[in-house]
């Protein structure tokens, strides 16, 4: 790929994490947050986060079913760091519109109210893999072990999952179709590694026979 | 009886009298214009396909003030009031409601009130509309999951009907089922596990009190089938779960009926749920409230003990534990 073609492709990719954020500023300005603006506020950023980060989680797969795909990897730092803007812009609207800034009732949140536990575990799990996202930060930890790390990032989205679920009422579905795209991302990673180990063996007797 | 008091609110924040006359009737020259359009044009269809999401004009009702009414509240806006709302029948996002209420049948519609009575009744809806003067009666009115909206409501107290059928002394509890017929609602059902229909109840002494209202209209005008339309109760002390939709039976029983929040998840929606800034929900905390139509920096509320109405109801609880029977 070349440089004005990449520059172009991460320009809209700038201009399409930056939409969702685009459209509350917008439905503030305009007055049309809809009717509870406090959750339509906490549901788009939530919501945008664990998006962007299923779409980060999607590269690694594509790029093995599709070898040609592969420069899709330049993207994964920029998605996952949306992801995280958009899950701390999520937390600051918790703690400003939903605890009032208060410390106590943040902590009696965190403490007390499972679902918040977990968004907080997903989040600080975030925190971790955005600062050490920098080239810098991978020499000096080596690839194995910034590799090793940055794992959480499953932890991380399946917190996110679990936060989802724990917060809608009980019997209610909403989080259903996300939870389905997560699953298959992750259980893509062990079968498609299985898949082109099976692929290469076959290369490799067909070879010597 | 005592009357609830006025909350503390700034004085410009009051929709005054004239002002929510002048947008009633702003509204019913717009809504005027449009039946006169959409005749011309010879079909509803055509105004519905251009604004899908308009409510259907409701019908304008006859009442009368009330002694009941709440005072020193802005109203929640027409629109929000009836684009806001949970109805889990007709799909469990908040805007659903709106968009697919409009297939509940609501004519012909009758009540049936059966059980522990000495004389069990079917009534029309259009009978019971007359059986009492509709009062306008304005409510706060508090869901469970925190948020909030001041309602004008339009209709009587729920007592004057039960009376009606001489309740037996065995009667301890009323239960209320709502319209259900998988052939209109089916669609939405796998959005939940939910056992329909839909049941709520009261304990006798809550049911029979003034301030639970059976109510038939909002606005001045019938209520929108995304509101409970033809009728339903309206206990403004509870959070709004309480208050079951589109009735369809009444039933008095001597035992504590099964309510379907209840059944779902008991340790979250207690048989009471009086609205308690004291009792948190398992999942956030019941102290503050967002007010709808508010901005978002401007939409937090403190929430009031009984929902404001402790002055009322509050000696129907005494003695109790309210964090026990939450």
């Amino acid at each position: 790929m070349n440089r004005t073609t990449l520059i172009s492709l991460k320009t809209l990719a700038w201009l399409a994490c930056l939409a969702p954020l685009a459209w509350l500023v917008w439905g503030v300005v305009t007055n049309n947050l809809g009717a509870d603006q406090t959750h339509t506020i906490a549901f788009a950023t939530g919501r945008t986060a664990l998006r962007l980060l299923a779409i980060s989680l999607a590269i690694t797969p594509l790029r093995r079913l599709w070898p040609r795909l592969s420069w899709l990897v330049k993207f994964r730092r920029l998605i996952g760091l949306f992801a995280f803007f958009y899950a701390t812009l999520h937390l600051l609207c918790w703690a400003a519109l939903y605890a009032n800034l208060d410390p106590a009732a943040m902590a009696a949140d965190v403490v007390k109210r499972r679902y918040v536990t977990a968004g907080m575990l997903a989040w600080v799990l975030l925190v971790l893999l955005a600062a050490t996202s920098t080239q810098w930060a991978i020499r000096k930890l080596g690839g194995r072990r910034w590799n090793r790390l940055h794992s959480l990032v499953y932890v991380a989205v399946v917190a996110g999952i679990v936060h989802y679920w724990w917060q809608v009422k009980p019997g209610v579905r909403t989080p259903l179709a996300m939870t389905v795209v997560v699953a298959v991302l992750l259980v893509s990673r062990p079968v498609l590694a299985w898949w082109q180990k099976q692929k290469k063996a076959t290369a490799a007797v067909a070879k010597s026979g | 009886m005592l009357i609830g008091k006025p909350a503390d609110i700034a004085s410009a924040e009051i929709t005054s009298l004239s002002d929510y006359r002048k947008f009633m009737s702003r509204r019913k020259l717009l809504k005027g214009a449009a039946l006169a359009g959409a005749a011309a044009l010879g079909a509803e269809r055509v105004a519905e396909f251009l604004s899908p999401q308009t409510v259907r004009a409701g019908t304008k009702l006859q009442t009368v003030p009330s002694q009941l009414t709440t005072t020193g509240e802005q109203l929640t806006s027409y629109t929000d009031a009836t684009t806001y709302n949970n109805y889990y029948e007709f799909g469990v996002d908040k805007d659903q409601p709106a968009k697919n209420a409009g297939r509940l049948p609501t004519r012909p519609w009758t009540v049936k009130i059966e059980g522990k009575v000495a004389k069990p009744l079917t009534f029309d809806i259009d009978a019971l509309l007359k059986l009492r003067p509709l009062e306008d009666r304005v409510y706060r009115h508090r869901c469970v999951e925190a948020w909030s909206m001041v309602i004008p409501w339009v209709g009587y107290s729920l007592s004057e009907l039960i009376k009606q059928c001489n309740p037996l002394s065995t009667a301890m509890y009323v239960q209320f089922l709502s319209y259900f017929d998988a052939k209109v609602e089916g669609a939405w059902m796998s959005q939940s596990s939910i056992s329909w229909p839909y049941s709520e109840g009261l304990r006798m002494d809550e049911a029979m009190h003034p301030l639970t209202l059976l109510t038939f209209g909002m606005y001045g005008e019938t209520l929108a089938n995304q509101n409970g339309a033809p009728m339903r109760v309206v206990v403004p002390w509870k959070y709004g779960f309480k208050s079951a939709k589109s009735i369809v039976t009444i039933r008095l029983t001597d035992k504590m009926p099964s309510t379907t929040w209840n059944d779902m998840a008991p340790g979250e929606y207690g048989f009471y749920s009086n609205v308690n800034p004291n009792v948190d929900h398992p999942r956030w905390s019941q102290k503050t409230e967002r007010r709808i139509g508010q901005p978002f920096y401007a939409q937090h509320k403190a929430t009031l003990m009984l929902n404001g109405y402790a002055d009322q109801v509050g000696s129907l609880y005494s003695g109790m534990d309210l964090k026990r029977n939450f």
